[in-house]
């Protein structure tokens, strides 16, 4: 039986791990190869890697970084941030890469996706989607989630998928950071109208959280950071929680 | 030497990878000299079948790969480029097992088949293991999990004899351990296969014949269990 998921994900800035807490508070929580390693040890399914570095030193430092985790580390990985081109994409699959997070730039220029898909397998690319509420609507933010658009959720997640979108990262802005769960309606409506996997960020608080993501909107993966980061929810526990409740995780 | 074959389908990076974390001494090569002298090859990738043969093909690879003799890993496209036939691109492949490459069933279910999932009914020597190994990745209490999940995914459908085959306690480090998967398309059960998974319908993870070894699964990057799986080949 294929088996549900949980992802870590760790902001890199400047070739350091970062936290961030509704993507503004910044705190630095380590080297991200030796925190990857614990990832891996405790079970971690997948890796995801944003990088949140502005400067073109920084992404320099991002695709060295890469590199060596993928040296390093024995589980798939996805890596993301500041990427608009095929050519980004090239360089960070070579590194070693094994998938990469749009959002964005595919939100500016939707052609991406297909590019992407095209050139590289719709496998390896997936697309983040920032979630708020704008006046009772889901609306797709961008920039980090500083920014909001008239564009709706549902919508860009179906035109993602028919673009060639492998994967849909959904982030509630509702949500993320508030460790008060995640956002199951939206999860689950876009589950129903989507036919790709979908994996759940935002407002993991404990593990509880994680039994109602995969039973009640049925995604197959949920990502989380701080609580990963500070031991709040460590991974085997977790997922004896999950098998407890009948969920299928590794 | 290990040759890992050049040609043009993707992750040769990710394999090289996972040879080196075990200090194995690997080359990427598509010079058939060096492809014949070699101890083992390793013949990995992520891509597509016609293309991928008409490649193969063009550079007189295809003869080389089917005649080796030395220990031989397909990974992924390279296990369904060994195969007979794919319904990817209608591609005549090595021929190197009988089996066929279908393309799983659209519908309900997300294709591709993305993620770790089981596998069972272990067979042969890549999956044996001579002494029970403390590696961490398959953690004692995977035993509860797969009593209950081999009782209601497996047990019920397959009958006893089935199961007959497999030698107890060899494949014991293995049996229902969860591998990576991403593929479209799959190989059928048959009576090469050394390993089954179950996604929409069963279908073969593995497959050998003689020094012809195959899995469907990424090794590279299914964590302990996939290293094993990698160190065991290397000791072939």
């Amino acid at each position: 039986m294929l088996k549900k998921r949980i992802i870590p994900c760790l902001d890199i800035k400047d070739g350091r791990t970062v936290k961030g807490v509704n993507f503004v508070d910044i705190r630095d929580a380590g080297d991200p190869v030796e925190l990857a390693k614990a990832y891996v040890e405790q079970g971690a399914d997948e890796l995801v890697f944003l990088d949140i570095t502005a400067t073109v030193e920084g992404r320099k430092t991002f695709a060295e970084l890469v590199e060596h985790i993928a040296e390093e580390i024995n589980i798939p990985f996805t890596v993301g941030g500041g990427i608009s081109s095929v050519s980004d994409v090239d360089i960070l699959l070579a590194a070693g890469a094994d998938k990469v997070s749009i959002n964005s730039s595919a939100v500016r220029r939707p052609v991406l996706i297909s590019e992407l898909a095209n050139e590289f397998g719709n496998q390896c690319v997936v697309v983040a989607i920032d979630a708020g509420i704008v006046e009772g609507n889901w609306r797709v933010f961008t920039h980090g989630g500083r920014t909001a658009t008239d564009i709706d959720v549902f919508a860009w997640a179906k035109e993602a998928e028919h673009r060639g979108a492998g994967e849909l990262l959904v982030t509630s802005m509702q949500h993320d950071g508030t460790k008060g769960g995640f956002a199951i309606e939206l999860l689950k409506e876009l589950d129903a109208i989507t036919s790709i996997p979908i994996i759940a960020s935002g407002g993991a608080g404990s593990a509880q959280h994680f039994v109602d993501v995969f039973q009640k909107a049925r995604v197959d993966a949920a990502l989380a950071a701080s609580i990963f980061h500070f031991g709040e929810v460590p991974i085997p526990e977790l997922k004896n929680e999950l098998r407890t409740k009948g969920i299928p995780v590794r | 030497m290990i040759a890992v074959v050049k040609y043009n389908a993707g992750n040769i990076r990710s394999v090289m990878n996972a040879l080196h974390r075990l200090g194995a001494d690997a080359t990427v090569t598509d010079d058939p000299v060096l492809l014949r002298k070699a101890d083992k090859v390793i013949f990995p990738g992520v891509g597509e079948a016609s293309s991928a043969m008409r490649y193969l093909r063009d550079r007189g690879l295809d003869e080389v790969l089917k005649n080796l003799n030395q220990p031989f890993l397909g990974i992924c496209l390279g296990l369904q480029l060994m195969c007979k036939h794919s319904e990817e691109g209608d591609t005549d492949c090595l021929g190197i097992f009988t089996e066929n490459v279908k393309r799983f069933p659209s519908g309900k279910v997300n294709v591709p088949h993305m993620g770790w999932n089981n596998c069972n009914e272990l067979k042969g020597p890549l999956f044996e293991v001579s002494t029970p190994s403390p590696l961490r990745g398959t953690p004692p209490f995977k035993g509860e999990s797969l009593l209950s999940e081999r009782t209601l995914d497996q047990g019920a459908s397959s009958p006893p004899s089935e199961r007959r085959g497999v030698p107890q306690g060899r494949g014991g480090y293995f049996e229902n351990s969860d591998f990576y998967f991403v593929h479209s398309y799959y190989a059928e059960l048959g009576s090469q296969t050394t390993a089954k998974c179950e996604y929409i319908l069963p279908f073969s993870a593995a497959l050998q014949k003689d020094n012809f070894h195959a899995v469907q699964f990424h090794p590279e990057k299914s964590a302990d269990v996939g290293q094993k799986l990698i160190k065991n080949f290397l000791e072939l």
